[in-house]
């Protein structure tokens, strides 16, 4: 019916109340320390594949503490596990597990939806 | 001979005690006019009177005590600020301070040293010094219109909720909900040109925590959100507040101003903000909002700036003679700053900022007299 | 950039606005898509308040279209103004009132660009002297129409034939005022009530019975913007924001949209239909749109001039179900008789048009 030529476009704020909470609840579950990262950005900084690629760990953090967790496994399978990551946190995170957490979380998810 | 060497030594025990007694007689002659009795002004007056000099508080509120009347839990160590204001009601008992209460001042004129004083009751106070302990108001949440203070019922501001909090009664929406989902709106008329204050209130980053965190400890299940453009936890203790605040207390940071406020049917509040950190603009439904006001100049500071030579900074904050060397100096000889007229700063900090204004005020009543 | 620390109570801010003998100057667009709009605001203010309004032929587009589409040069669109400042020099007047939203932004930008920068100011003089042999000087107060009749609400509600309520519920009615961004989002201090919280339409539904709605994007722009949708591709872009406004207030069930921008009249009109037939969805009650008022059309509503009269016909979103909510005395039959009674045409009846009753 689109006689028109042109649609509407998705908006995309991320609007809070469409959060996805299943990954981040279980990589929290099994890392507390996650709770305190500040988003300073060291991880990234020093990142192997991120210097490289478009691969940035502290967004990835931060998109699944808004919830956004769509084309995930893509972008998380990028990670190395060099681990230099959690050598320079400053809060002392274990950003490793964390990613370790992150993949295992999201082929969970997808057993449970198949 | 007993008798000969027991006169000499009471003779010069008594002309030992006489010198003293003199030069307390001294301090004694001297007077400071205290403006303001809120802790600034209590303990820079304490430290004065315990060194012998005659002090008068004067205080526009019929109590003292200032803004520490109205605050419920301090940080960084969660200590009731009742403590505070009972230690400084002790101080004033304990030294029988001079406090005129419901006085304003209307005019202050100086002759060769000394200052004369003309209070709203018709009162003429000579003094040899002045300080000043004006304090502070709260920027007014109405300026910013974006966030609808006052127009929309579920926005308030951390004094409302410090207030109700202190007040001990449920807290809850207008609607009578308990709030599952807070946000609090960090630098509310500070760092804002729109405002017209370009400089940080320091304090208000971390009442927002603290305040994040007493909430959380009132509704478990509730989230609180703090939106921000940096976060200001200077010293030793507010950065392990933080630390707690996202661990224990599963508090989140969204580092974004926030840009406007609007009200939903059932009286819930749409939050617009940038999550700069991920950047996407970002909305978010929450039940309360709360605005983190900052520090602006107070109403007695104005009022003297009227009446007097006083000189303000840039801020509006009256301005100290040398920043290093002589923060506690004003412009004008023989008048000191004490406490929040000076600039924003904690409980703690204001008294030692206090204790400092009473010794400039020591030495230079010391270099005068002995002109 | 302003550095004062003097903060405006925007509450209490009240612009100025003059109160007679006003130079007209007319939309270029306006009267396609609206046409009874401009003929009812001079008869309003003629007929009704007595006042003097000057019609003058002589007088052009502002350009503003074109200079916001990137085809009139700043320059030329300066000189222009400067015509029309002249024009209205020449015929006596002081003050102007103009009708189109962008034309009134544009003015104040013009305006704004010579006192910062007198040399355009200077550059304009000389252009219009070249071209035309013109002086002129600029009018002492610009006001929108809509600001004239936000200033006279209360005289028009004293000769008032109805009121905004729903005669069957005796409720007022709800309504969405939308202001268009040129008005006061880009000079806040020209615009009645500030940028935030604008007083100008609120203020004549408040005065007139109805009731005002607040929803979360009420600040939000309709999409309207020249380069937007000028270009078929782009229009995607302009009609997601309408979207936006619409489904964020129909939680509300607002019986009506009023605004005072041509632009964002039109849009919000239009792309109601757009919507019910590329998304299925429509966002008034009964599946039906939300009608979509300008300010003239309302004040003349509430004055009991004949909807016909006013070019109500012409509106995407049919305005019988309001006029039948409001208890109006009107002829359906007459929907589309022109003047003399002939009939003028009507628009095709598609298959799934939510929006027609």
């Amino acid at each position: 019916m689109n006689k028109f030529g042109f649609t509407t476009q998705e908006s995309r704020t991320i609007d809070y109340g469409q959060f996805d909470e299943r990954l981040l609840g279980y990589v929290q579950r099994h890392e507390p320390s996650f709770f305190i990262c500040m988003s300073c950005g060291a991880c990234t900084a020093t990142c192997s594949a991120g210097n490289l690629i478009d691969f940035n760990i502290r967004r990835l953090s931060l998109l699944i503490r808004r919830g956004e967790i769509l084309h995930l496994s893509n972008e998380i399978d990028k990670c190395m596990l060099c681990g230099k990551c959690t050598l320079v946190c400053p809060r002392g995170i274990n950003t490793r597990n964390v990613i370790m957490l992150i993949k295992k979380g999201i082929s969970e998810i997808k057993q449970l939806q198949n | 001979m007993v008798n000969i060497l027991v006169n000499l030594s009471s003779l010069i025990v008594c002309t030992l005690v006489f010198n003293e007694i003199e030069k307390c007689n001294m301090n004694t002659q001297k007077t400071i006019v205290t403006i303001g009795a809120g802790i600034a002004g209590v303990e820079s007056s304490v430290a004065l009177s315990k060194l012998g000099y005659r002090v008068i508080l004067v205080e526009k509120d019929k109590n003292i005590g200032g803004k520490i009347n109205n605050y419920y839990h301090l940080f960084p160590n969660n200590r009731p600020a009742v403590d505070i204001k009972n230690y400084i009601d002790e101080q004033c008992r304990i030294h029988d301070l001079t406090i005129y209460k419901n006085t304003e001042i209307e005019k202050i004129q100086k002759k060769g040293e000394r200052f004369s004083v003309t209070t709203s009751n018709d009162d003429i106070l000579k003094a040899d010094a002045l300080l000043v302990a004006t304090g502070f108001e709260y920027f007014n949440g109405q300026q910013k219109e974006e966030y609808g203070y006052k127009i929309y019922d579920n926005v308030i501001t951390s004094v409302d909720l410090e207030e109700k909090l202190k007040s001990g009664k449920p807290i809850t929406t207008v609607q009578g909900k308990e709030p599952k989902r807070i946000a609090f709106v960090h630098c509310v008329g500070s760092r804002d040109e729109k405002s017209g204050n370009h400089y940080c209130s320091r304090l208000c980053c971390v009442t927002g925590v603290k305040q994040a965190m007493e909430l959380n400890n009132r509704f478990p299940n509730s989230l609180s959100y703090c939106f921000y453009i940096d976060l200001r936890m200077y010293s030793m203790e507010y950065e392990s507040l933080y630390r707690s605040a996202q661990e224990k207390y599963g508090i989140q940071f969204i580092r974004g101003k926030v840009s406007e406020v609007s009200e939903n049917k059932e009286g819930s509040l749409q939050i617009k903000a940038e999550d700069t950190l991920t950047g996407r603009p970002l909305k978010m439904e929450v039940d309360l909002v709360v605005l983190l006001v900052g520090m602006v100049p107070g109403s007695g500071t104005e009022k003297l700036k009227s009446v007097s030579a006083l000189e303000a900074n840039k801020h509006g904050f009256l301005q100290s003679a040398d920043w290093q060397l002589h923060k506690n100096s004003s412009s004008q000889p023989g008048i000191f700053l004490t406490g929040t007229c000076n600039g924003p700063m904690s409980i703690d900090e204001t008294m030692e900022h206090a204790r400092s204004a009473a010794l400039e005020v020591h030495s230079y009543l010391q270099n005068h007299s002995e002109k | 950039m302003n550095n004062h620390k003097q903060v405006i109570n925007w509450g209490n801010y009240q612009k100025e606005i003059a109160d007679n003998n006003y130079y007209y100057a007319r939309s270029c667009i306006r009267q396609n898509f609206f046409p009874g709009s401009e003929k009812t605001f001079l008869k309003i203010l003629r007929q009704e308040l007595g006042k003097n309004v000057f019609d003058d032929p002589n007088h052009t587009s502002c350009t503003g279209i074109g200079y916001h589409s990137d085809i009139v040069p700043f320059e030329t669109t300066q000189t222009v103004v400067a015509r029309q400042f002249s024009l209205v020099n020449e015929a006596g007047f002081d003050n102007m009132a103009i009708s189109c939203v962008t034309s009134f932004g544009l003015y104040n930008e013009v305006l704004e660009i010579w006192k910062e920068f007198p040399e355009t100011e200077a550059k304009a003089r000389e252009n219009l002297k070249k071209a035309t042999g013109r002086d002129f000087q600029i009018p002492k107060n610009i006001a929108h129409t809509s600001d004239i009749i936000y200033k006279f609400r209360d005289e028009i509600w004293a000769k008032k034939k109805y009121s905004l309520t729903n005669k069957e519920t005796g409720k007022p009615l709800r309504i969405v005022d939308h202001i268009g961004c040129h008005y006061a989002k880009v000079f806040p201090e020209k615009g009645v009530g500030g940028a935030e919280f604008p007083k100008v339409l609120s203020g004549m539904v408040q005065s007139w019975g109805g009731e005002t709605v607040d929803y979360p994007e009420r600040r939000h722009c309709c999409g309207f913007g020249f380069r937007q949708y000028l270009v078929k591709a782009n229009r995607g872009y302009s009609v997601s924001n309408t979207k936006k406004k619409l489904e964020s207030m129909a939680p509300f069930k607002p019986d009506l949209i009023v605004a005072n921008c041509p632009g964002c009249s039109m849009f919000i009109d239009k792309w109601q239909y757009v919507l019910s037939e590329t998304e299925r969805k429509t966002y008034g009650q009964n599946d039906l749109g939300i009608p979509v008022l300008t300010y003239e059309e309302l004040a003349g509503l509430v004055l009991g001039y004949n909807p016909w009269d006013l070019g109500l016909q012409m509106h995407q979103i049919d305005c019988e179900p309001l006029l039948d909510k409001m208890g109006f005395d009107y002829k359906p039959e007459d929907k589309y008789k022109g003047i003399n009674g002939e009939y003028i045409g009507e628009p095709i009846k598609f298959d799934s048009l939510y929006t027609c009753v």
